[in-house]
């Protein structure tokens, strides 16, 4: 039913260029999720798709349909915003009745009942429709905008950082629920956010946006193991990928151009140095529960692994550094492979 | 620099208790972090170190001075809030200036102590600018900056990283911790969110219903949480729980759990015949084929370097595991769990209490 096609994009805000030949495709009942800082264009290519924004050049297709010049009520997508925006005045369910209410759908009552208490079972909000939107918790009040989105069926759901407001106990609930939600009722979702854990856990496919541009499109899988650039590869992972200029690694096997070697902590084996030829010392070692970080300095680059507790390293102790899949970048950052 | 003192504090609003007979201290030079939910009285505390709340009950003292009953002017600390509390008609450099120009300090100083906060703080580029147009981290840092100039004798910070975005809130996290490891000053620090806490603190006090349920270092309240309540909060995800039901004794080495025998730190103390519940942390837990306790894997998060299992065991208890993302998991399938026995631990269900272990001989030290 829903799929959307952007092809060559362009949004200029002044001197500005917001998006730029934007080319990107999300197929009926993906979830695609853009990643990217502050600035990348995440946040104007939903507005573009939403009709919030008219692009400069190129068009925007919605299940098959050219909507570029189409003002947003005529496209069939529904937004979630960042902060909740919810009626204060209004109970929940008439927050989430409302979108179907409204004067050019006039959905008959009982249809109204019927769909709002299914998305309130959906999302465990059900024993809350009779409050005030303003007697809720944040992660309900968030809950409820999702919900007054999820009750109609649009084409395709925008969704821009909804969970960024939510502390990292509800932000992780509801990545669950989510991801559950979309499964369950097979809707197309696009997605925005920076941050990296929801993008791997909630996407079926990651577009990674750099200054406008689409830098790469992928599974999550695909683009942490196999980045077509340094950009791409500093985006995910925690603790993030170790940089090492190529001249302290003379014994790994390197295509020529290589400048930098991109190494991720589980492919970084440190240990003990025994007989002397120890290429870095242990920094310091930060405790942060579940996870411990190991800093060890090779030269005057500072590498970050994951170590076990009981690894036995102490800060000061000589260590040897083995590379078992490390990653090659040219100058510029693009990724160099061995042929 | 000083230490500050809590004894027997206690606060009521009416009918309602929100600081319960808490005492505590904060060493001298420490990052102390008051953790736990909203409606926890952490901010309760806090205001009354700072004097902005007069407690019922109890005692404050900073340094060796009783400031119990003084005024909150009258005490040499600096509070900086959620809310970036700047005057936004009056530039960085007057917005940082303006609590020593209102104690008369001498222009020289004044710029003095101005110019270094802001090169602590790495804004000295902004000094000139309005502080209407800078983003939510800098005007942060501003706020910081108007409370590291008056060089007090403590900092208390109510949630300064609550307004800003995930991102920044991790690297202002790293730069709060940075700048403590410079300045050295005492230092409590009010948040809900166990991520900051477990980056930033040296102690940790975790507070629930207006009382301290345990106090420790990050590390401690971790490995060997002293309640259910502490358990589930801290991590993420948090600790899984097995409710079963048994009587344990001191010197037993296992507990038998849905007809499995699982190994556990030697038990320091005993229990009639109760419910039961054992702990165990997400990195602890091994998916293994043949192992006794079988468990219908749910549902896989990917989070690149590991992914993290949702799992439910054969008596229904739902359990999450973190292992390495490069071992292939059937959502719908079966698998059985082996536990990495040396940090498990087991809780009375009822009073939700930790029994002592023999992983509590060590003591509050890692």
């Amino acid at each position: 039913m829903a799929e959307l096609l952007l092809s060559g994009v362009t949004k200029r805000f002044g001197a500005t260029v917001a998006v730029e030949e934007l080319d990107l495709r999300v197929g009926n009942g993906e979830f695609l999720v853009l990643l990217g800082p502050t600035g990348a264009g995440k946040t104007t290519t939903l507005r573009l798709v939403a009709g919030l924004e008219k692009p400069d050049a190129g068009t925007v297709r919605l299940a098959g349909r050219d909507v570029t010049r189409d003002p947003p009520a005529a496209r069939d997508t529904a937004f979630v915003f960042q902060q909740y925006s919810l009626y204060p005045h209004l109970t929940v369910y008439d927050n989430l009745a409302f979108p179907l209410r409204s004067p050019a759908r006039r959905e008959p009552e009982d249809r109204v009942r019927t769909r709002v208490d299914e998305i309130a079972r959906l999302l465990h909000i059900e024993d809350k429709l009779g409050n005030r939107a303003t007697q809720l918790s944040g992660g309900q009040m968030q809950r409820v905008a999702i919900g007054r989105a999820l009750v109609r069926r649009p084409a395709i759901y925008l969704m821009d950082e909804p969970l960024s407001s939510l502390d990292a106990k509800l932000r992780a609930e509801l990545r669950v629920e989510l991801k559950r939600l979309q499964r369950q009722l097979g809707t197309t979702i696009l997605y925005v956010t920076h941050d990296q854990t929801e993008a791997m856990t909630m996407a079926t496919h990651i577009g990674v946006l750099d200054q406008g541009r689409m830098v790469q499109i992928g599974s999550p899988r695909e683009i942490y193991a196999d980045p077509v650039n340094a950009y791409v590869a500093a985006r995910l992972g925690s603790p993030a990928i170790n940089f090492l200029p190529r001249s302290l690694c003379p014994d790994v096997v390197a295509p020529t151009e290589t400048a930098t070697i991109g190494v991720r902590t589980e492919h970084v084996r440190i240990r003990k140095s025994v007989n002397g030829g120890a290429v870095g010392r242990v920094k310091w070692i930060e405790h942060l529960g579940d996870q411990n970080h190991l800093h060890v300095m090779i030269a005057d680059t500072e590498v970050v692994t994951l170590c076990d507790r009981n690894a036995g390293l102490a800060v000061g102790d000589a260590v040897d550094v083995d590379l078992t899949a490390p990653l090659f970048f040219a100058a510029g950052g693009e990724r160099l492979r061995l042929c | 620099m000083a230490e500050i003192r809590v004894e027997n504090l206690h606060k009521s609003f009416g009918a309602f208790a929100a600081v319960r007979d808490s005492t505590f201290s904060v060493p001298d030079g420490d990052f102390f972090c008051l953790l736990g939910p909203s409606g926890c009285g952490k901010t309760t505390t806090l205001r009354m170190i700072a004097g902005l709340e007069l407690p019922t009950s109890g005692r404050i003292l900073l340094g060796s001075e009783d400031v119990t009953f003084k005024r909150a002017s009258q005490r040499d600390i600096a509070f900086v809030f959620q809310l970036f509390a700047l005057y936004p008609h009056m530039n960085v450099r007057t917005n940082i200036a303006y609590p020593l120009r209102s104690q008369g300090m001498l222009r020289d100083e004044v710029s003095r102590r101005v110019d270094e906060a802001a090169r602590i703080l790495r804004i000295t580029h902004l000094l000139d600018r309005s502080v209407s147009g800078l983003s939510s981290g800098d005007r942060q840092r501003v706020a910081l900056g108007r409370a590291i100039v008056r060089e007090p004798m403590a900092f208390l910070l109510d949630e300064p990283l609550g307004a800003l975005d995930a991102e920044f809130r991790d690297v202002m996290c790293g730069e709060l911790r940075a700048l403590h490891d410079r300045l050295k000053a005492t230092t409590v620090y009010v948040t809900h969110d166990q991520l900051e806490a477990m980056a930033m603190a040296d102690t940790i006090a975790l507070m629930n219903h207006g009382m301290v349920e345990q106090l420790g270092t990050p590390q401690d309240i971790y490995d060997r949480p002293a309640s259910l309540f502490v358990a589930d909060f801290i991590g993420s995800p948090p600790m899984s729980f097995l409710p079963f039901r048994g009587r344990v004794a001191p010197g037993d080495r296992t507990v038998r759990l849905d007809g499995v025998d699982i190994a556990l730190p030697e038990l320091r103390e005993g229990t009639q015949d109760t419910e039961l519940v054992l702990g165990v942390r997400p990195e602890h837990i091994e998916l293994s084929g043949d192992a006794h306790l079988r468990a219908e894997i749910i549902d896989a998060e990917y989070m690149g370097t590991t992914q993290i299992v949702t799992l439910n065991t054969a008596a229904g208890a739902s359990v999450k595991a973190r292992i390495a993302a490069d071992i292939s998991v059937t959502p719908g399938g079966q698998t059985g769990l082996t536990f990495r026995p040396e940090l498990l631990s087991l809780f009375e269900r009822a009073s939700g209490r930790a029994l002592r272990t023999a992983l509590h001989d060590r003591g509050a030290r890692g």
